[in-house]
């Protein structure tokens, strides 16, 4: 390799060091068996994944972030897609606002939705609720599911569905037998980001939960006020973990869409 | 017909989304009549002005380090062909990792008994832990670390949308490899560095989890502040900061669609 292309590659090389160490190290951490936070650890062991797996104080805040992720999932799906369906055939002024509207939670400051959120809900004595946390998540992850669905509704031949319509299918049957799986894809990948939005979203959790409603990452936030002991890493080590099976799984389906597109036009060429 | 499909939805963001927003920021207009006073105050109220500049300087650092770091990593990743999917990955995981777990990384990393104290002491550089956890330059490291994903993917898009006729053709004029990129390459990926650097500022302004975990004892963002205001049920006051942040925010993202082809790239960086 020659100086001239040797040293970008180095530079490039050690900029994504910086972007992978700090993962990389909080893996590494949660596996030490120091009572304390130091690195590198003095040895290794599983004390950490004992602690928080024994723990009813960690489980119980897991398992109310995944059930607040799920119930996200399916609202922010069914109504992303529906209007994903609708959005692109909408007249010009009003599909402006409407794409305005469904995407600006992406720009507007997070902190801006909390508060006004938490301002609200109070009043209808929703905080400390899971439901509060639903159906504020599920407006943090629509814009995911809409640019997801959107990008495969782009995608399909519109002639495949002419033709369905042509051979005499409803638009119903259209829509269930040729549209749909084409966008399934689509759909699985903007459920998936969806549920991560959820999963490790805390400013809006961190008003709404009150002390009735602790998910994960508030449940991690407290800790953190107090003590930084090495069950976080382990905790956080796991949900790197699950976000990693995500985005995998997200990038196979992404796969699939291309595959899709490509079976589709060349079957619709003559 | 498609109005029916997009109106559940539209519905849904009015009511558990818009309308609560706008409902809290009319707090910063109607106490106790209609009045603008509340905003004519903040001109010379000294923790909010002190407050905004630090917010603006924070988000101001950050865009300058992620560009700089960004765009390197940009045209390795737009140039690589079989490296490209591992060097995606190392993009990727981080940018979907959550803000809490990368800011708690930086406390690892920064820690008096942190890998970089540790490295430092071990090379003998130090003789004891240095105070770096806790500082503004934590918050400028964590954030830069956190934001830099969007600044490259648009970049590296606006890059691979280049012709790569138009460098062969540089080179077969006579260019150096250095004038190529400087009179060709760089021109043509602005509206992704456009797109990376709004995105990156729009997005800093914001900031509440990380310089809350890491940053200085003084270093109060504009979103702490207005936690801080909600605590004290302050809230008219807490109504007009969040009304200043949003305008910012949004006035910034408003002149930048007028430039030419960020439009376009920043939608592309959105997904």
């Amino acid at each position: 390799m020659s100086a001239r292309r040797f040293l970008p590659a180095t530079v490039v090389g050690l900029i994504l060091l910086f972007l992978a160490l700090p993962i990389v190290v909080v893996g590494v951490v949660s596996f030490s068996s120091a009572t304390y936070l130091t690195f590198p650890p003095p040895a290794f062991g599983l004390n950490w994944y004992a602690a928080y797996f024994g723990s009813a104080d960690w489980l119980r805040p897991t398992w109310l972030s995944i059930w607040v992720a799920a119930c996200v999932v399916v609202l922010s799906t069914f109504l992303g897609t529906l209007a994903s369906l609708g959005i692109a055939r909408l007249p010009r002024p009003l599909r402006v606002m409407a794409t305005g509207l469904i995407l600006s939670p992406l720009i507007v400051p997070v902190i801006v939705v909390a508060i006004g959120v938490y301002y609200s809900f109070s009043r209808y004595g929703l905080i400390g609720t899971p439901i509060a946390m639903v159906l504020a998540h599920t407006c943090l992850a629509v814009p995911f599911v809409v640019t997801s669905v959107s990008a495969s509704l782009a995608g399909i031949d519109p002639r495949l569905e002419q033709a369905a319509l042509g051979l005499g299918a409803t638009p119903g049957g259209t829509f269930w037998q040729v549209t749909l799986p084409l966008i399934r894809p689509g759909v699985l990948v903007g459920a998936l980001f969806a549920f991560i939005t959820s999963f490790d979203e805390l400013v809006v959790s961190l008003f709404l939960s009150g002390s009735g409603a602790i998910t994960l990452p508030r449940r991690m936030w407290d800790d953190l006020r107090f003590q930084i002991e090495p069950t976080i890493a382990a905790v956080s080590t796991l949900t790197i973990v699950l976000t990693a099976a995500l985005l995998f799984g997200a990038h196979l389906l992404r796969k699939r869409v291309e595959l899709n597109r490509t079976a589709t036009s060349s079957a619709a060429a003559p | 017909m498609p109005l029916l499909l997009v109106a559940p939805l539209l519905i849904y963001m009015l009511v558990f989304y818009a309308v609560p927003v706008i409902s809290m920021l009319m707090r910063s207009v109607n106490e106790p009549t209609w009045t603008l006073a509340n905003y004519a105050a903040l001109a010379d109220d000294p923790v909010f002005l002190k407050t905004f500049s630090i917010t603006l300087n924070t988000a101001f650092i950050v865009t300058l380090a992620t560009l700089l770091l960004g765009y390197p990593v940009a045209l390795g990743l737009a140039r690589a062909k079989t490296m490209a999917p591992l060097i995606l990955i190392v993009i990727l995981l981080p940018f979907w990792t959550s803000v809490l777990v990368r800011s708690y990384a930086w406390m690892v990393l920064l820690g008096r008994h942190g890998l970089i104290n540790e490295a430092l002491l071990a090379a003998g550089l130090i003789e004891r832990p240095i105070r770096l956890l806790n500082t503004t330059l934590a918050t400028e490291i964590a954030m830069t670390h956190i934001l830099l994903p969007y600044m490259i993917l648009p970049i590296a898009n606006a890059l691979r949308q280049i012709d790569p006729s138009l460098e062969r053709a540089a080179s077969g004029l006579g260019a150096t490899p250095l004038k190529t990129f400087v009179q060709v390459i760089l021109p043509l990926s602005m509206p992704g560095v456009a797109a990376g650097v709004l995105l990156v500022f729009v997005l800093s302004l914001g900031f509440y989890i990380t310089p809350a975990m890491v940053g200085g004892p003084r270093d109060i963002t504009l979103s702490m502040l207005i936690a801080q205001s909600v605590d004290q049920l302050n809230w008219a006051y807490a109504a007009t900061l969040a009304a200043v942040l949003l305008a910012t925010a949004l006035a910034l993202i408003a002149a930048a669609q007028r430039l030419p082809g960020v439009g376009n790239a920043f939608k592309v960086s959105m997904r």
